[in-house]
């Protein structure tokens, strides 16, 4: 056995001298061949995600594309954004508005903190008419403030029961603590993992089982930060629950700081959901679909470190 | 990561937001013109009621601000002038015969008119108007609580609704109204406003009367309001839904 690694360490390093494997015996050289080349990588099956949660996340995906495009809806009929309490249109933070220009055209104009930016085509016009957000991005697609309203309510409420049933469950189960709190070691190999991230180089093999430290810190904040925060913004902004619980103008800085808050904080949705699905697609799109329908995951071991 | 690759990502994300709102769109666009997809939607509404109403005390105040936090500018949305020829007099009379009924289901049917109004208890408050479009402005509301008003009829214990009669219509010429629970019209921020700002109120806000309901959203906020009806149901009064913006589809529970 020895004699035929060193051989074939040779060859692998020197390819030209393929010939010094020649005396070997014909059983000796298939036997080194199951060893070393008809043994692929090692496959191992693992159950990763457990119904519940399998059900909460495919729940999420039409609920979320669903109050995001309604929201849009919703943000259209007043489409600019303040601070504190009152809606001062002379200095909104945000606004998105058609312009009539000199020559008579409309353009679409965004403007940030007083910085404007021509934006026609999707946003302020697009297709014609004057709307923040263009028809393609809002349910129902056309101007229809009342059906968005009826539709963001609606699934609103559902997203927060699920949100409330996969706390409990994660809780319970758990998950949390085994699965989503990062570790002394995470926290230390967290610059090398953000290293890992931008060049797009994921764990393989016994690292793939679990979580990494940024992967961790992503479903981390949106279940514990995005997800309240987006829930209690919303809230904040009827006029009955600020009676009821009057600290939550007080804790988002007035029902206007609210609206921004809740808006800002649905893009923050938009941005995860993108790099979320870029990644299920960059570390093997099936193997990933598959292990979020089924449960199972799996992993392959390079080499032989698996029989050590 | 090469400028070729940063493209193809670019061109996936667009792919990948294209199809999700094609089909998201397509699919609700279909649901939002069927016949029995928005009766469902409408469910919410109910269960938004009962929860808001079981986690909100009942004298529960909406918040009130101090003279600084007043909106330079209060915009008027909705009809801003009723441009019937009997509201032009009744603005030429400066609302001098403008007279209020409490009527339906009380003991003691009562009109009053604006002078004799004026005399009663007034409460004023500086609160938050949210408009269902999404933004808000801060005024100082001076008026009757309709509770006070309420006292003196004495309605009826099956009496559910308080219908506000307005003397505007829109330009198909539909009368506009608007309603809420008899239990609310007891909240003490609920109040007949005559005042906006130390001044009376002007023809874009109400003159001379107007709804204050201060937990709900501004289209609850009826102006012109010439007449309130205790009824038992809303069938039969407009489109049946109990406001003019509720006939149109807005919820008739507007707390959120």
């Amino acid at each position: 056995m020895a004699l035929l690694v060193e051989s074939e360490e040779v060859v692998s390093r020197e390819g030209e001298q393929m010939p010094i494997a020649e005396p070997l015996t014909p059983e000796a050289s298939s036997g080194a061949r199951d060893h070393r080349i008809s043994s692929p990588p090692a496959i191992e099956r693992m159950y990763r995600h457990r119904l519940p949660v399998r059900i909460s996340h495919w729940l999420n995906v039409p609920f979320l594309i669903i109050l995001i495009m309604s929201g849009l809806q919703i943000f259209n009929a007043h489409p600019a954004l303040y601070w504190g309490d009152r809606s001062d249109r002379d200095r909104p933070l945000f606004s998105i508005k058609p312009v009539r220009t000199n020559s008579g055209d409309i353009k679409g104009v965004t403007t940030i903190l007083g910085h404007p930016f021509d934006t026609t085509g999707v946003l302020g016009y697009s297709n014609g008419s004057g709307r923040a957000f263009p028809g393609w991005a809002t349910i129902p697609s056309p101007k229809w403030l009342a059906m968005g309203r009826q539709w963001h309510l609606f699934f609103a409420w559902l997203f927060m029961i699920n949100g409330l049933i996969f706390t409990v469950y994660a809780f319970s189960s758990r998950h949390i603590t085994r699965d989503l709190a990062p570790t002394g070691k995470d926290w230390r190999g967290i610059g090398k993992s953000i290293r890992d991230h931008l060049v797009f180089r994921h764990p393989t093999g016994e690292a793939a089982k679990q979580y990494n430290v940024l992967q961790k810190l992503a479903y981390a904040s949106i279940v514990f930060i995005l997800a309240p925060l987006i829930m209690l913004t919303g809230l904040a902004m009827s006029p009955t629950i600020d009676a009821a619980f009057p600290w939550l103008l007080t804790i988002f800085g007035g029902r206007q700081a609210a609206r921004t808050i809740h808006f800002i904080t649905c893009f923050s949705f938009v941005g995860f959901i993108m790099v979320h699905i870029l990644q299920v697609f960059i570390t093997g799109f099936f193997n990933n679909i598959r292990s979020m329908v089924t449960g199972w995951f799996i992993v392959k071991h390079a080499g032989v470190s698996h029989d050590a | 990561m090469t400028r070729e690759h940063a493209m193809e990502r670019r061109e996936f994300l667009k792919g990948t937001v294209g199809a999700v709102s094609l089909v998201a769109l397509s699919g609700c666009d279909n649901l939002t013109q069927s016949s029995w997809f928005p009766p469902i939607l409408s469910k919410a509404e109910r269960l938004t009621e009962a929860v808001q109403r079981s986690i909100t005390p009942k004298d529960a105040l909406a918040k009130e601000y101090v003279a600084a936090d007043i909106s330079k500018i209060f915009p008027a949305n909705g009809n801003t002038d009723p441009g019937t020829a009997e509201y032009a007099e009744h603005v030429a009379q400066n609302f001098s015969e403008w007279t209020l009924e409490l009527v339906g289901m009380v003991q003691v049917p009562r009109s009053w008119s604006l002078a004799s109004l004026k005399e009663l208890p007034s409460r004023t408050q500086i609160t938050r108007h949210d408009c269902v479009e999404g933004w808000s402005a801060i005024g100082k509301w001076t008026g009757i609580p309709v509770g006070d008003l309420m006292r003196q009829v004495e309605p009826l214990p099956n009496a559910r609704y308080a219908v506000f009669h307005c003397a505007d219509v829109d330009d198909e010429g539909t009368a506009y109204y608007e309603s809420m629970a008899v239990a609310d019209c007891y909240h003490p921020q609920t109040i007949l406003a005559y005042e906006l700002n130390d001044m009376p109120l002007d023809v874009p806000h109400g003159a001379p009367l107007r709804i204050r309901f201060e937990r709900q959203l501004g289209y609850k906020q009826a102006k012109y309001v010439m007449k309130i009806e205790l009824v038992e149901s809303l069938a039969g009064i407009g489109g049946g839904k109990g406001g003019y913006w509720e006939d149109q589809g807005y919820e008739w529970y507007a707390g959120i």
